[in-house]
């Protein structure tokens, strides 16, 4: 793929996602302004050299988290692209549990999509180019309601399946925290 | 196997009288003597003398798990006491036995597959060597049930075994070091490796894993001195990759016909469709077969592979030399519940009008116990050892599972009550059998669960299943139980429940004393002719483990296990996964959540003895 090519797609994809946002901007049903549900953290396992503030929130951030539309079809995504084969509806399985407050790679959606698109090295696929960036970010906004911590107003009410955890309006919110398990 | 050859001479003739399944299979029942459970009843074959090693899991190529020390006994076991432990540095589900040879004790972890030697000639058994194969720490992510091993075969000097991330490894016993190493699986595909090789007639048999990943099934042989690839035979896929040629000769209609392997799958289908080889081997080498089961066809939901889905979920005879299939018997055809066919296939010799006759006892994980002529593939009884819902039986003229219709799991129907539960009457955790007491010890579980079906999409590379499930305690509420299981009079001699399922195999030993562990941690030593409770030692974290009987260089008589829960059982406490989701691992977690306040990851082997 030529560079060229490459910038023609991210322009594009930025043009997509403003106009999404545009598009989208009366159907956001925050309960609280964004600041305030955003975790600002950071990593919560990342040690900054010398003291200093995280990196601030990829600004894509306020596009997809707490975006009722944007979760619904991140869940969708989770089932077809075969996330729930290994972490379930979020108690995990071949992967770990997304549903608690562990977070080994953090729980910024930003974070969550970089580990999505990148993969980490225990076991998680890299799913760049496999998805676009749109569909990571919708992703990583449905696993922010695994443990709660959007807004309840903008999660599904209904359980998943037969016998998936309790919906989501019901799933307790979590503060991310680091993760004790290095492996796994 | 000298004495195995004259009977099949001595007793050919008898035989070919018994044309009939049925007819035998009641004459067997009627003529078998009640009050004689014992040496009368079966005798192990393809077992030479008991040299006090432990060489390889299965104990023997019979896969008996048998061993002939007897200083432990239902008089004495009570004094059983710890002699040293070994910390494995791993909190992985250990489901692997330890090994020993001549004075050594071989360990190999799961993930990342260290492979210890211990000295058990000094005080303590200090660590010789330890081997570290560095496999990808990706394929954790990999392997559908835990990152597991299930143990290394020693031979001609060597000790081999399998990494998670599909290598093959040969390494010197006296010094730790790599012979050969040989890729068979390749992660990116979703495969892994988690079996234990068998070595055989100069062959080293491996198999993959990966059902839930939609690879495509093999089993593969290496030359032993070399690694070499000497053939590899696929589960499914036309016949010249599934090596079907002349000799193939299924006892039954159902397995006969050209490219079943491609014709019993819709199209391309086959290429997803598991089959894996991940459990047991045994060897036959009066009749120079080798016989292993198939795992489950990809994916779980069913509705997506209409037809028998060709050779999954069955067993095959091969010849070991050349890998050609001399028969297969499908016994799960377009299997339903992921009822793999993966478990042990114990030999045994059983008496049969006035000689006797070489059969496979195979605890099936769709919950019935096979005895199968081993020459043929004929499936001379078929018993329910556990609560079956799902089918109503085997016919035995056409050797065809008969399925619940009700049970049949469709895309948006929730079937509930389905018994046995996925995991299956009994999953990998080997039984092991006496021929002391004619008894089949077989651990296993008494589960059963909800289930829907959904289209699952094929990425490769990630899981392939299509199902929610939620398992549940079967009938009576125990999750497991430890059943001496008699082939003869079909029916269980004793049973134990327990409360959490029984994911440890057996041990008998000529003492008879049997030995088992619980996912709670009790190692429990009980009587072999009743089940009484002799002894039981609690282990730091719960046992998976294979226990193993070897004499020590003083001459005693030891029993070790490896403790460190983990595995599909164990996944809620070595994976830490959340109890509020029911369908975690698979559905598993439903049925064991109160797992994780009864006991705690960990990897430690333990040796006991009798004070001495």
């Amino acid at each position: 793929m030529s560079s060229r090519f490459r910038t023609s797609c991210a322009f594009a994809l930025v043009v997509a996602l403003a106009m999404t946002g545009c598009n989208r901007e009366e159907r956001h049903s925050r309960s609280k302004p964004l600041g305030e549900t955003v975790d600002t953290g950071a990593s919560p396992d990342t040690i900054i050299p010398g003291g200093g503030t995280p990196q601030p929130l990829d600004p894509r951030a306020a596009l997809y988290d707490n975006n009722s539309p944007a979760i619904a079809e991140g869940q969708q995504l989770f089932n077809k692209m075969n996330c729930v084969g290994c972490h379930s509806h979020g108690g995990g399985g071949m992967g770990p549990a997304l549903m608690d407050d562990e977070w080994r790679y953090g729980g910024r959606i930003d974070q969550i999509a970089a580990t999505i698109a990148e993969g980490r090295p225990n076991g998680m696929p890299s799913w760049r180019g496999k998805l676009t960036e749109d569909q990571i970010w919708k992703i990583a906004a449905y696993v922010r309601t695994l443990s709660g911590l959007p807004s309840k107003d903008v999660v599904g009410s209904r359980s998943e399946g037969i016998s998936g955890p309790t919906p989501q309006t019901l799933t307790p919110h979590q503060q991310p925290r680091p993760s004790d398990t290095a492996e796994q | 196997m000298t004495q195995m050859s004259r009977f099949l001479v001595s007793v050919g003739s008898v035989l070919l009288l018994c044309s009939l399944a049925s007819a035998c299979q009641r004459k067997t029942t009627e003529t078998t003597p009640a009050a004689a459970p014992g040496k009368a009843a079966s005798a192990q074959s393809a077992v030479s003398a008991d040299n006090g090693n432990w060489e390889m899991p299965g104990k023997n190529y019979a896969s008996t798990r048998f061993s002939a020390l007897n200083e432990i006994t239902p008089a004495n076991a009570n004094r059983l006491g710890v002699v040293f432990t070994f910390s494995t540095a791993t909190t992985h589900g250990f489901e692997a036995p330890p090994l020993v040879v001549d004075g050594t004790m071989y360990l190999i972890t799961p993930y990342p597959n260290y492979l210890y030697a211990l000295d058990l000639t000094q005080p303590g058994a200090p660590a010789k060597w330890v081997f570290k194969p560095k496999p990808a720490a990706a394929s954790q992510g990999v392997a559908c049930c835990g990152p597991v091993n299930r143990g290394a075969a020693y031979s001609n000097g060597r000790i081999i075994f399998n990494t998670l991330d599909g290598f093959t490894i040969s390494v010197d016993a006296k010094s730790g070091q790599q012979v050969w190493r040989t890729a068979v699986a390749n992660m990116q595909k979703g495969e892994t490796i988690t079996m234990a090789p068998l070595v055989a007639a100069g062959k080293v048999l491996v198999g993959d894993s990966g059902g839930e990943m939609g690879v495509r099934g093999s089993l593969t042989a290496l030359d032993e001195a070399t690694g070499k690839v000497a053939w590899k035979a696929f589960t499914t896929g036309p016949d010249k990759d599934v090596l079907i040629g002349p000799r193939f000769k299924p006892f039954y209609p159902m397995d006969r016909g050209k490219d079943l392997g491609v014709k019993s799958w819709p199209p391309d289908a086959w290429k997803t469709g598991g089959g894996t080889v991940w459990g047991w081997i045994s060897y036959d080498p009066g009749l120079g077969l080798i016989y292993y089961g198939t795992s489950n066809p990809g994916p779980w939901n069913p509705d997506q592979r209409p037809g028998d889905n060709k050779w999954t979920a069955g067993i095959f005879a091969r010849d070991v030399n050349t890998g050609e299939a001399v028969w297969f018997y499908q016994s799960t055809p377009h299997d339903l519940f992921d009822y793999d066919d993966i478990n042990e296939s114990i030999l045994a010799d059983i008496p049969w009008g006035n000689g006797r006759r070489p059969v496979l006892l195979r605890p099936d994980r769709n919950g019935y116990f096979y005895v199968m002529d081993r020459r043929t593939g004929q499936v001379l009884s078929a018993t329910p050892y556990g609560y079956i819902n799902t089918t109503r039986g085997i016919d035995l003229r056409s050797g065809r599972l008969v399925y619940a219709a009700e049970k049949e799991p469709k895309p948006g129907r929730v079937v509930r009550n389905i018994c046995p539960a996925s995991p299956g009457m009994k999953d990998w955790n080997p039984a092991a059998f006496s021929p002391a007491t004619g008894l089949v010890y077989i651990p296993h579980n008494n589960l059963c669960q909800d289930q829907v079906v959904m289209e699952a999409n094929y990425i490769s590379g990630t899981p392939f299943v299509g199902a929610d499930v939620k398992m549940y305690a079967g009938p009576g509420g125990n999750r497991g139980v430890f059943t001496a299981w008699d082939p003869m009079k079909r029916r269980a001699a004793w049973e134990i429940k327990e409360d959490l399922p029984v994911w440890s195999p057996a041990l008998a030993t000529a003492g008879n004393v049997v030995f088992y562990g619980t996912m709670d941690g009790w190692f429990k030593a009980v009587d072999a002719r009743s089940g009484r409770l002799l002894w039981r030692f609690k282990a730091g974290s719960g046992i998976i483990g294979q226990p193993i009987s070897y004499r020590g260089p003083d001459g005693h008589q030891y029993i070790a296990v490896v403790a460190g829960v983990g595995g599909w059982a164990g996944a809620v406490v070595a994976g830490k996964l959340d109890t509020r989701d029911p369908t975690a691992a698979l559905g598993f977690v439903n049925a064991v959540k109160d797992l994780t306040t009864k006991t705690t990851a960990g990897g430690m082997l333990y040796v006991f003895a009798l004070p001495h």
